[in-house]
């Protein structure tokens, strides 16, 4: 499934890359994260818990960034395995564009679950994935730009 | 014996006091002292290559007590699972036999597929370990769309089935078909798609298995419907242990419909790992398991043609289909879609040719084997819904199409030109009698008064035809099946006089404890309350085929009813002796043996005791002890018959389409018990309804996952969705048993959702939709009606 959406952000798209690519931010932005580790610029390890419908779960795995454009955008990919509810992967093209003294940045999201998540909340998942998105890049777009925006989506 | 509880009688079943005060006794229930718990790790993709298992953060967890992979089985040079009917394909090759290994050693080919066995001291211990190993998947392209399973390009389940094709089978002649398709007045042509079904018994398979050390002897308790079938697979194919040293007990088991025939993975482990863990261990499925795991059932994609001359006779019936195996063959997947299925074809019909073609497929999805009805409710579906089409396009009365195209009663015993020989029917009789009780004369009236409401009312009918009975060992033997199929039944009096009687059948809510007690009491006369049907355990009773294919009275009933021929033999010479009478004038009648035209007589009970006690005996002509064995193999499957007819009413703004009546008559021979058999009747229909209307496996097409994996997704039919249905029989004895009796337990699910297809379509027709695929939802429904309007707009 593929969820799409927009925000403003009241910061330079320099600002907005850089955050993009900060641990901290990242880590306090994306739901449910307990630990995100950077092996390397391009890629970091990932614990979160994440419910969707009726399935609880904590899925650690890896996160990489590729396509790496400063400050237009880049790729960010997760793959994760939730142990016995299954595993769920995903990615997100991010793209910036300035638009005044803001950034609009804009996100393509494509994710996929298996097992037991796929198995009893298969309906559930286009709903949890927007939301998780909203949510990531909601907070993230409160973080780095100041005063809160508000969601163009 | 005419008595309150012989055959005949609404005997409440014995089975019931347990059942309904909870102190039935399941597998799950057994006590087992030192138990450790299994929990199986399963695939969560469709199809991978395994690059490594990490078990080492797993094994340290709290409570572990062993951990094994598929590695741990080739090491210990465990066999795989087997298909034990092997299906000869048109050039008279043996199906391709791909590898079906316990647990996936580098591969795995479906959501659920088993991948490692953890045993911990708990279940909570086994599965929190579970979550700790760690599985390095390659992740493959999976082979999920039945009908684009050959396609090129499509990706390969087993290296051993190149394109993915388990065998090209096919029965009759084509080119005679196609000749008599040439000269038709009329054909009607049709594609359909036989859902696929979860069976959903109410009890999740278990299993549970102890070794013991000092004998070497195992004994596994299971959820299975023929556990001496189960021992006989795992001691000469997968395990290995003698089939002396391997005791199988099947306990009460809460409902199979076929899925609990066959043998599994994971009650393969628990058996094996037994020794190893030096433990018993005790595993359960939990209901996610069940949906990922039983074996599935129906998944056809068909196409057929039937031929009609200008009268409206059949000529010829030509039927293409692909049948789905899932991911690997299970124990009987090969038969079900073909002798069990192609051989249905001529219904109750005199079609004189038909030709059927059918290609099994190996995809990505759970393995597919027999549920309620095996190939005979994908049959009748076929069948009677091309005829009910047959009839709508040539604007005949569907009823009057079927009674031309009737095996005429004179004709039996009927040759089909599809192998099987009918050995009794009287259809017309029960098609009247139906449409009697459905009043079919006032239905018209009915419709007028539903559009008056804004409904759409349809009538919809089936008449169906099924071979059960399973089966005369020299013909399955002859078609490829690798046991034979009769049945055993043992006798055995106690010196106090009351009665055990052991059968290899199996009894899963088919409430045998009744129905075998009240031939018995039929036949011998022992009160109900002192007989004792014995089933399940192979140490306690005689090797038999156990419980599928509406078998257990036809073939079942038969032995118990050979058996009680020698116990009553055997008592009328024991009787001649005390009477000092010629045993050729002892007669039994009503428990009593007597010498005709005197007062001598001795009760059987007395008998029995002087066999036991025979101080006064004779010897020299007779054993002491009366205890018979019998078996029994049928001359021929039972084909039992009946036509039923659906009532239904749809919503056409929202698509629901409400079952408002629904009759069934059935001609099943004698009946023994008919609450019993109403029963079966009742919860068949259901089934059959539910497939019409409900229930859907589905898999995501293009990653594997099964997103119809619970209760949320999948529709169980519920009471609420049902009217009461309104039954009839008609009673044509089988000429080839002692009973006289034919099959009941699948008649139901292999009639309904043609009758109800035909209804929904038959309401529908008026608004010009022409088809609509099962499960008819409303979704569906509603999108059908949507798209016949769009295209009478264009």
């Amino acid at each position: 499934m593929e969820i799409k959406g927009e925000y403003r952000i009241a910061a330079s798209r320099e600002k907005v890359f850089a955050a993009l690519n900060d641990q901290a931010v990242l880590q306090a932005c994306i739901p449910g994260c307990e630990s995100l580790e950077m092996l390397s610029p391009t890629e970091m390890t990932a614990k979160v818990r994440l419910r969707i419908g009726p399935v609880s779960a904590a899925f650690s795995g890896k996160v990489t960034l590729s396509d790496i454009d400063p400050p237009n955008g880049y790729k960010i990919t997760g793959e994760g395995q939730g142990g016995v509810a299954g595993f769920a992967k995903g990615g997100a093209v991010v793209a910036l564009t300035a638009d005044g003294d803001d950034t609009i940045l804009k996100y393509d999201v494509d994710a996929q679950v298996g097992g037991k998540i796929a198995q009893v909340g298969a309906r559930l998942i286009a709903g949890t994935a927007k939301k998780l998105a909203d949510q990531f890049f909601g907070k993230f777009a409160e973080r780095v730009g100041a005063p809160p925006p508000v969601a163009a989506a | 014996m005419t008595s309150a509880t012989g055959i005949g009688a609404r005997v409440l079943r014995t089975e019931d006091k347990r059942f309904l005060t909870g102190t039935g006794r399941y597998v799950d229930d057994l006590p087992l002292a030192r138990a450790t718990y299994a929990y199986f790790l399963r695939s969560p993709h469709a199809h991978a290559k395994i690059k490594s298992i990490d078990i080492a953060a797993a094994e340290k967890h709290p409570g572990v007590v062993n951990i094994f992979t598929g590695k741990d089985l080739v090491d210990a040079k465990v066999g795989g699972l087997i298909c034990g009917w092997v299906v000869k394909d048109k050039h008279g090759d043996p199906h391709k036999a791909p590898p079906h290994p316990v647990m996936a050693v580098d591969t795995v080919r479906y959501v659920g597929d088993t991948v490692a066995m953890i045993v911990a001291n708990s279940h909570d211990e086994a599965r929190d370990a579970a979550e700790a190993i760690k599985v390095d998947y390659e992740v493959l392209p999976a082979n999920v769309d039945l009908a684009r399973a050959f396609d090129k390009g499509v990706p390969q389940v087993h290296a051993e089935a190149p394109g993915n094709l388990i065998y090209d089978w096919e029965i009759g002649v084509k080119a005679d078909v196609e000749a008599a398709f040439a000269k038709a007045a009329h054909v009607t042509k049709m594609d359909i798609v036989n859902n696929r079904l979860i069976p959903n018994a109410m009890e999740p398979r278990a299993a549970a298995a102890e070794y013991d050390k000092g004998t070497g002897n195992y004994t596994l308790w299971s959820t299975s419907q023929n556990p001496h079938v189960l021992r006989l697979i795992l001691s000469a194919f997968v395990l290995g242990i003698p089939e002396h040293k391997l005791r199988v007990i099947a306990p009460d088991v809460g409902g199979g419909f076929g899925s609990k025939i066959f043998c599994y993975a994971d009650e393969t482990m628990v058996c094996w790992a037994a020794s190893r863990v030096g433990r018993p261990i005790k595993w359960t499925a939990e209901r996610s398991e069940s949906f990922l795991t039983d074996c599935h059932g129906r998944d056809h994609v068909t196409h057929a043609e039937l031929a009609l001359d200008k009268e409206g006779k059949f000529l010829a019936l030509k039927v293409e289909t692909i049948a789905n195996m899932g991911a690997y063959l299970s124990t009987f997947a090969t038969a079900v879609p073909t002798y069990l299925y192609a051989t249905l074809l001529a219904g109750q019909y005199t079609t004189p040719l038909i030709y059927a073609n059918v290609k099994a497929a190996v995809t990505n999805t759970a393995p597919v084997d027999a549920y309620r009805g095996a190939g005979r409710p994908e049959a009748t579906f076929v069948v009677e819904t091309i005829v009910s089409k047959a009839a709508a396009e040539l604007k005949m009365d569907p009823a009057e199409l079927r009674r031309k195209n009737f095996i005429p009663t004179t004709a039996f015993p009927y040759q089909t030109p599809v192998a099987l020989q009918y050995d009794s029917g009287n259809y017309p009789p029960i098609i009247d009698e139906a449409m009697k009780i459905a009043d079919y004369p006032g239905f018209e009236a009915r419709r007028a008064e539903a559009k008056a409401r804004g409904k759409l009312r349809g009538i919809g009918f089936s008449s169906y035809i099924e071979a059960c009975g399973l089966a005369p060992s020299q013909v399955v033997g002859s078609l490829g099946a690798g046991v034979g199929q009769w049945e055993s039944a043992q006798i055995k009096f106690n010196p106090t006089g009351n009665v055990q009687v052991m059968t290899g059948a199996h009894s899963h809510g088919q409430g045998h404890e009744t129905t075998f007690a009240q031939l018995i009491h039929d036949k011998l006369g022992v009160p109900m309350d002192q007989i004792e049907i014995v089933h399940g355990d192979t140490a306690t009773t005689p090797f038999g085929m156990g419980t599928y294919g509406s078998r257990s009275l036809a073939v079942g009933g038969s032995a118990i009813m050979k058996a009680t021929d020698k116990i009553i033999a055997k008592g009328k010479k024991i009787a001649a002796h005390l009477m000092e009478a010629d045993v050729a004038d002892v007669v039994f009648e009503n428990g009593t043996f007597k010498v005709a035209g005197t007062d001598k007589n001795v009760p059987l009970a007395q008998a029995v005791f002087a066999a036991y006690v025979p101080h006064n005996y004779p010897h020299a002509e007779l054993e002491p002890g009366m205890d018979e064995n019998a078996f029994y193999d049928p001359a021929n499957f039972v084909y039992p018959s009946g036509t039923q007819i659906c009532e239904v009413e749809i919503d056409p703004d929202t698509g629901i389409v409400e079952v408002i009546a629904h009759t069934a008559v059935d001609d099943f021979g004698n009946i023994i018990n008919p609450m019993i058999v109403e029963g079966q009747v009742h919860g068949g229909i259901v089934q059959g309804v539910g497939q019409a209307l409900f229930e859907g496996a589905v898999y995501d097409k293009a990653t594997g996952q099964l997103v119809s994996g619970s209760f949320m997704d999948y529709t169980m039919p519920r009471a609420d969705n049902f009217p009461s249905f309104k039954l009839g029989y008609k009673v044509t004895p089988c000429p080839h048993n002692p009973l006289g009796v034919k099959g009941c337990g699948e008649a139901g699910a292999i009639a309904a959702p043609a009758a109800v297809m035909n209804a929904v379509h038959n309401a529908l027709a008026p608004i010009g939709v022409k088809h609509v695929e099962m499960p008819a939802t409303p979704l569906n429904v509603w999108q059908s009606i949507q798209g016949a309007q769009r295209a009478a707009a264009e």
